[in-house]
């Protein structure tokens, strides 16, 4: 061929083809460099793109195809060789770009796929999550439902509010068309409809309760499905085209406080049910779920709860009723019981009266008698009137006596007295009676027996005769001895009776009394019987040993008050027999000094007739009495000094002056101040002179202001010789009188 | 001698009488037994400072009620004091008016009081006179040789 220069134009001819290359080339290219620009922007803006490196490579291939295609405008015509190999180049890195981008396809597919599959993992994962989330939110409602009732029904202690609010709660919460509840009926045979949401049935319709439905509810605690055509979900006539909801039923537990023992919950065969019955709207469609079975069955446990809280309740109720009527009962006996008390007291204080004024009448009388001139038969008679009259006396006296000791309105007389006299008048008075029958009778008085005491004189000697004389009375021969002493604490401690605690003190001692006889004895079998009332001893009663049973009983009655023991041995039956008994009694000397003590019945062991140098100072402003009262004093021998006023006794007053005797009721000297300023003056009691008053009125009043300011003794004026004699005594040996009002 | 029993007597019968008419009581007595050898002249002693009290008390009372408003304390301390003389010789119905005295001066009735004022003068002279009386008597007594019968 020739080679010709001559470049044949070939544009003409293809030239539109040419040029349609040349534009989609152009075209071509600009998309191929957009598209990874587009890619990169997308990838950039996703973060999560796990592919990068495969885009990368994509990119990569799709720009260097755009180049290829871009080189490609410039090979349409004469090149050089720069262009060719440009595009060679570019062409070779597409080829290597598009197998590798190829192979790595191949490789990511799988992983492409997997993402999908996880997609759809994830999305049933959310489906379920949205369930869960749906469920829960119900429980959670539910929950709140329940609290709701909760409160709703324990809100109240009434049983009918109660178990009225538990329907109607949850009827609204469940929405449900009928709610019942049937109780157990009293002989626990039958259930009774008690309740309905909507009372349209006639309560007091009854089921027996050993149906096998209503045991098979009984013997679980879940809400148990049951079929509408039981008996106790029959509760409405049932209309045909009604397609009847589902219907649950669940126990309740009818708690009682005898349910309850610490280690043993009741089982359920001792329990007592009552039966909550709950239907679903008919033609609903609606099906009890799970949350909503679990929400009957907590209520029907708060029911539980609840109404054993009012059972409690009512019970409480009831004992406090019973116990106000109890009360009010009680209050009534009481009164009643006063009242008789004070009806019997009244009577005894008038008969007591009424019964002692003719026997005092009699016994009078009757001893006045005596002293008469009679005859040796009449003699007989009146001494038979006064025997008798004085046993009845004596029986008056111990009826009226056990009647007050019985009710504890007896108190004793305490004073100071003396001892040892008290046994020896007793001894006096028994050894006639006693030489009568030819019984030797023994006093024993130990040595350290105190010869006063403070206590119960007459009640002591008392009691004292009535041991004794029941000791002379009960024996036919022999002889009785009579000990008495102080029982020592060693001894006392022996003592098991039940009622008998001695305590020891310093101000008190046990006078212990022990009385034995030789006579007919007692058998052991009778020794409880002693002390009780009006009961005698029947295997010696003769009629003649008189007595009206009283005796030791009324004397275990003020040896009680005493608190002391009284108790009798006996060996038996023709033995002899030992009555004792123990009395708490005050030690004089030890006893309080705050009160005066009033000595009345005191006999000053021995007068003195004379007090030679007894210095005595008198206080009198009237001349008159000033000088008689010194020359009574001067006749007995007393070296008297006298004042008329208050300044001149201050003066002359001083340790040698032993008696003061001083005018109280005169106006203008006060006594009583005085009597203040002389025991400030002498704070000693035996430097301080005895300070008496002489009064012209003696009453409580002046008694008791004379005691206040400290003065020893007060003697009502005018005073005789032998008054102030035996005064001067008595204030000389006690430093105390206080003449009787 | 015939004279001092007769005396004696007379005196016995005279103070008999007294006590009978109740001018006198036993505290007078008493007064009695407590003259001995070493107080002969007791009774006369303590009589006559009776009387001397009794003067002036009354004096005091005449001045006092017939003031024009009467100190019925006075009145009833001057009462008081001459009821006691009288009890402590046993002039016994100077005494009993006393009594009645003193419950008038309470009462502030000045009636009562003049009333009792003027029986009191009274009994006192009375008093006086009989025991003026007494003691003569006895003087009498000693004059002639004889003692004093109790």
């Amino acid at each position: 061929m020739e080679a010709c220069n001559c470049i044949e134009p070939q544009w003409p001819a293809d030239e539109l083809l040419m040029k349609y290359q040349y534009i989609s080339d152009f075209f071509i290219a600009l998309a191929y460099f957009s598209i990874p620009l587009e890619l990169i922007y997308f990838v950039k803006k996703s973060a999560v793109f796990p592919y990068r490196w495969v885009l990368v490579q994509f990119g990569a291939f799709i720009v260097l195809c755009g180049a290829t295609h871009l080189i490609n405008l410039w090979t349409f015509n004469m090149h050089s060789r720069t262009v060719a190999l440009v595009m060679t180049t570019a062409k070779v890195l597409t080829a290597v770009v598009s197998c590798a981008t190829a192979l790595m396809l191949v490789h990511i597919i799988p992983d492409l796929l997997s993402v999908k599959t996880r997609e759809l993992f994830l999305k049933n994962k959310a489906a379920e999550l949205d369930r869960e989330m749906g469920l829960i939110r119900t429980q959670e409602e539910t929950g709140r439902h329940v609290r709701m009732l909760t409160h709703e029904i324990r809100s109240t202690l009434d049983r009918h509010t109660i178990l009225k609010t538990t329907l109607v709660e949850l009827g609204r919460t469940l929405a449900l068309e009928e709610c019942a509840l049937w109780m157990p009926t009293r002989t626990a045979l039958e259930l009774q409809l008690s309740y309905t949401l909507h009372q349209q049935n006639p309560v007091g319709h009854t089921v027996p309760i050993h149906l096998p439905v209503i045991n098979q509810v009984f013997s679980s605690n879940h809400a148990v499905k049951i079929s509408p055509n039981s008996p106790v979900a029959r509760l409405r006539p049932r209309a045909g085209k009604h397609m009847p909801g589902e219907v649950v039923a669940v126990r309740v537990p009818l708690l009682h406080l005898s349910n309850f023992q610490i280690n043993d919950w009741p089982e359920l065969s001792t329990k007592r049910y009552a039966l909550m019955v709950l239907m679903l709207p008919s033609d609903s469609a609606r099906q009890w779920h799970m949350h909503e079975l679990e929400l009957v069955e907590v209520v029907a446990d708060q029911v539980a709860v609840a109404l054993s809280h009012a059972a409690i309740l009512e019970e409480s109720r009831r004992a406090r009723d019973l116990l106000m009527e109890q009360n009010i009962a009680l209050d009534l006996a009481r009164r009643e019981a006063e009242t008789a008390i004070c009806a019997r007291n009244d009577f005894l204080a008038v008969m007591n009266h009424e019964m002692r004024t003719p026997m005092h009448a009699i016994i009078a009388l009757s001893s006045l008698l005596q002293e008469t001139e009679l005859t040796p038969e009449q003699r007989l008679m009146v001494e038979t009137i006064l025997k008798s009259s004085n046993l009845l006396a004596t029986l008056i006296n111990d009826v009226l006596d056990l009647s007050r000791l019985e009710d504890g309105s007896l108190q004793l007389d305490i004073a100071t007295f003396n001892l040892h006299s008290v046994f020896i008048e007793v001894h006096n008075l028994i050894k006639p009676i006693a030489s009568v029958k030819k019984l030797s009778v023994t006093l024993n008085l130990a040595a350290d027996l105190p010869v006063y005491a403070i206590g119960d004189e007459k009640r002591l000697m008392q009691t004292i005769l009535n041991v004794v004389g029941n000791a002379v009375k009960f024996s036919k021969e022999g002889s009785i001895w009579i000990t008495v002493f102080v029982a020592k604490s060693e001894s006392l401690r022996d003592f098991h009776a039940a009622d008998f605690f001695p305590v020891q003190s310093d101000n008190h001692f046990y006078l212990r009394v022990q009385v034995k006889d030789s006579g007919s004895g007692i058998n052991p079998q009778d020794l409880p019987k002693l002390f009780t009332k009006f009961a005698q001893n029947q295997s010696l009663a003769t009629r003649n040993s008189g007595g009206s049973g009283l005796g030791l009983a009324i004397c275990k009655r003020f040896v009680n008050l005493m608190e002391g023991h009284i108790w009798i041995e006996s060996e038996g039956l023709g033995k002899g027999c030992t009555a004792n008994f123990i009395v708490k009694l005050g030690y004089p000397e030890r006893s309080n000094e705050s009160k005066l003590p009033f000595l009345p019945k005191m006999r000053a062991t021995h007068v003195q007739t004379n007090f030679p140098g007894l210095k005595v100072l008198v206080m009198d402003d009237n001349g008159v009495s000033r000088s008689v009262t010194k020359g009574l004093l001067e006749h007995l021998g007393c070296d008297v000094t006298t004042v008329s006023s208050t300044d001149e006794f201050l003066q002359v007053i001083s340790q040698e002056h032993k008696v003061v005797f001083m005018d109280v009721c005169v106006p203008g000297i006060d006594g009583y101040e005085l009597a203040v300023q002389i025991h400030e003056k002498f704070t000693k009691r035996h430097e301080r002179p005895v300070l008496v008053a002489l009064t012209g009125n003696i009453n409580k009043m002046t008694k008791e202001s004379c005691m206040r300011v400290g003065m020893d003794g007060v003697i009502l004026k005018p005073v005789s010789v032998e008054k102030m004699r035996s005064v001067l005594s008595e204030l000389l040996e006690h430093r105390v009188l206080f003449e009787a009002m | 001698m015939a004279g001092v029993s007769q005396l004696q007597k007379q005196f016995v019968d005279y103070k008999a009488s007294l006590f009978q008419e109740g001018v006198l009581d036993e505290q007078f007595d008493q007064l009695q037994g407590l003259q001995d050898e070493s107080n002969p002249n007791f009774v006369v002693e303590v009589v006559s400072l009776f009387f001397q009290d009794s003067e002036r008390l009354l004096n005091d009372l005449t001045k006092t009620l017939n003031q024009q408003g009467v100190d019925f304390k006075k009145v009833g301390a001057n009462v008081h004091q001459l009821k006691g003389s009288s009890s402590s010789i046993g002039a016994q119905r100077v005494q009993r008016v006393c009594i009645a005295f003193r419950n008038y001066g309470e009462e502030h009735n000045i009636e009562g009081c003049l009333k009792s004022l003027q029986l009191v003068k009274h009994e006192y002279t009375i008093v006086k006179n009989k025991l003026e009386t007494l003691f003569k008597l006895e003087q009498q007594i000693l004059a002639a040789g004889g003692i004093v019968p109790r």
